[in-house]
């Protein structure tokens, strides 16, 4: 078996006895969703109905909050001495983090599955064939796994797990200055420049027409392009970091 | 006694003294920016014996055996542990060796059977020979009662000997072990040199730094002293203490005047002088017919000496006597 997957069953079970992880996991996509259906939703009219424009949303929301606990993990174990270990039974660097990115990918697969049981529940209505919600979970996975690396780069970049956890207000501010809870057409004009083209925006309008439907053409190009560039660029400086932090 | 060859002269390439040295190094030089760490360590260290790097703290012991283990490149100079190159054959070495630091390389919330059998499946090991490799450490370590409980729990020796047993089991051939007792009581610290002894007792190379060098004489066939990035004395504890000898008497002048007179017969004997308590250390083997006759022949009187202490030589006698200055270690930081 490759390192990398017995170190994904590592981060799992790390996950599962963490408290926070799991809140992190489980609880919070619930309460985000009530909240923005709930609280939101009664004041924003976009002509159709808010569930289900904000589901893709809360989805991208609650993908960059798991993915920054991958911050968290890598720069806990930077901090303590189980990196010597790893690294004298030779297991490569990039293997302790692809571990970290795949256990975030199947967190956030159980959050995405738990969101969308409990929209369902608050009226979510989709209109999506089996293959576009297919379609839907892989955009969002790439999203996850860009998000995770990103976030597996930044624990390496800083030093205190605390400081790791700032990984998600850098990442919730894109999710947030983007068309995943209100249409960008609403934003003052300097911010809309940057909302249209930023990562967040083409991700979550694909999840969105693919799950309602939508007959107009979908960014998936520049969804894809975005999610497989972050990805490569942050896998890259993760493994570079890692050597510098270990030389 | 410190037989230092010059850097990089040919006995690097295996062959002739290679086979037999479990650990070999010449001319291991470091710095960290500004800050020379190591200049010029040479190490020889024959297959099966236990060898301990024995220094202060800020030595550079840690860097040595990161050095060795594989972990961090040296400047410059080379090193061969367990028959390959650290730097050329990096892979070669990590599987033949184990290294266990000063901070516990654990999962503090996996239990113990569970960081066995993870180090057991990176190590290679199928899952069920990694099952029965943790099974079998944790019978060999004592860790029967611990094994279920997250490491989280445990208490600091017990700690160390899963970190150690964990360390194992990938069977290592060559076993560094950085500070393996500093912060633990004197009970772990029994049970810690048991451990060591079982190590060396199975025919594994042990290659341990340590502060101590009452742990380094119990455990250690050779000893190198340390000090400032440089190796000050090599040999065994026995030619090491022929020149710092085991204890220490310390005696105390009944007045000042007494005390000046005390230091004029001890001359450059003394190791240690406490000006403010009249007090003057010499080395010596301990016996009470040692100890009488430097009593006679310094106070032949019996007026000069108001009391005397013996104790064991501390690692500040070591360094001032190799040395000529001290080692900036606390006294005896023995928990």
């Amino acid at each position: 078996m490759p390192d990398a997957l017995i170190m994904a069953g590592r981060s799992l079970r790390l996950s599962a006895r963490s408290p926070e992880a799991l809140l992190t996991a489980l609880l919070l996509p619930v309460m985000l969703m009530v909240v923005f259906v709930y609280l939101f939703g009664g004041a924003v009219r976009i002509g159709t109905s808010y569930v289900d424009y904000v589901v893709p949303g809360v989805l991208l929301l609650c993908a960059v909050t798991g993915a920054s606990t991958t911050a968290v993990t890598v720069c806990q174990d930077m901090a303590g001495g189980i990196i010597d270990r790893f690294r004298s039974l030779d297991v490569p660097g990039t293997a302790v983090l692809a571990g970290h990115v795949t256990a975030s990918l199947l967190r956030n697969f159980v959050s995405t599955l738990l969101v969308t049981a409990v929209a369902f529940g608050l009226g979510f209505r989709p209109r999506a064939s089996a293959a576009a919600f297919a379609a839907a979970l892989g955009v969002l996975l790439l999203f996850v796994a860009a998000a995770s690396w990103f976030a597996a780069a930044f624990g390496l970049l800083v030093r205190a797990p605390e400081a790791a956890n700032s990984a998600m207000f850098f990442l919730m501010f894109f999710t947030y200055a983007s068309s995943a809870f209100v249409p960008v057409r609403t934003m003052p004009s300097w911010l809309r420049g940057f909302a249209g083209h930023q990562p967040a925006t083409p991700v979550t309008e694909t999840i969105r027409g693919l799950l309602l439907g939508h007959s107009a053409p979908l960014p998936l190009g520049a969804a894809l392009a975005w999610c497989a560039g972050i990805a490569v660029v942050s896998a890259a400086a993760a493994a570079v970091l890692f050597r510098r932090r270990t030389a | 006694m410190n037989e230092r060859g010059e850097p990089g002269a040919g006995r690097m390439n295996a062959g002739r003294a290679g086979p037999e040295l479990a650990i070999e190094a010449t001319g291991l030089a470091k710095s960290y920016r500004d800050v020379r760490v190591l200049s010029g360590v040479d190490l020889r260290v024959p297959r099966g014996t236990v060898f301990a790097l024995l220094g202060p703290n800020g030595a550079g012991k840690t860097t040595t055996v990161r050095i060795l283990a594989t972990l961090v490149q040296a400047d410059a100079g080379q090193a061969r542990v367990a028959g390959f190159d650290v730097r050329r054959d990096r892979s070669r070495v990590r599987r033949r060796i184990s290294l266990t630091g000063q901070f516990a390389a654990l999962d503090d919330v996996q239990t113990g059977t569970e960081n066995l059998r993870m180090m057991g499946r990176l190590s290679g090991l199928s899952r069920a020979a990694a099952r029965r490799r943790a099974a079998g450490l944790i019978e060999q370590f004592g860790l029967t009662g611990a094994a279920g409980r997250r490491v989280a729990t445990y208490s600091g020796g017990t700690r160390r000997r899963l970190d150690i047993a964990a360390s194992l089991v990938g069977r290592p051939s060559v076993i560094f072990l950085d500070e393996p007792s500093t912060g633990l009581d004197p009970q772990s610290r029994l049970a810690m040199w048991r451990v060591i002894e079982g190590l060396a007792a199975s025919g594994v190379t042990v290659f341990l730094t340590t502060q101590y060098l009452e742990e380094a004489d119990r455990l250690a066939d050779r000893i190198a002293v340390l000090d400032a990035g440089r190796i000050v004395a090599e040999g065994t504890a026995a030619e090491l203490k022929r020149t710092i000898a085991a204890r220490r008497l310390d005696v105390t002048g009944a007045s000042r005047a007494a005390f000046e007179e005390l230091i004029r017969h001890f001359g450059d004997r003394a190791v240690h002088v406490d000006d403010g308590n009249l007090t003057l250390g010499v080395p010596t083997e301990g016996d009470a017919a040692g100890i009488r006759a430097l009593l006679d022949a310094a106070d032949p009187d019996r007026d000069l000496v108001a009391d005397f202490a013996v104790h064991g030589a501390t690692l500040d006698d070591v360094f001032l006597t190799l040395t000529g200055h001290a080692g900036h270690v606390k006294e005896s930081t023995h928990a």
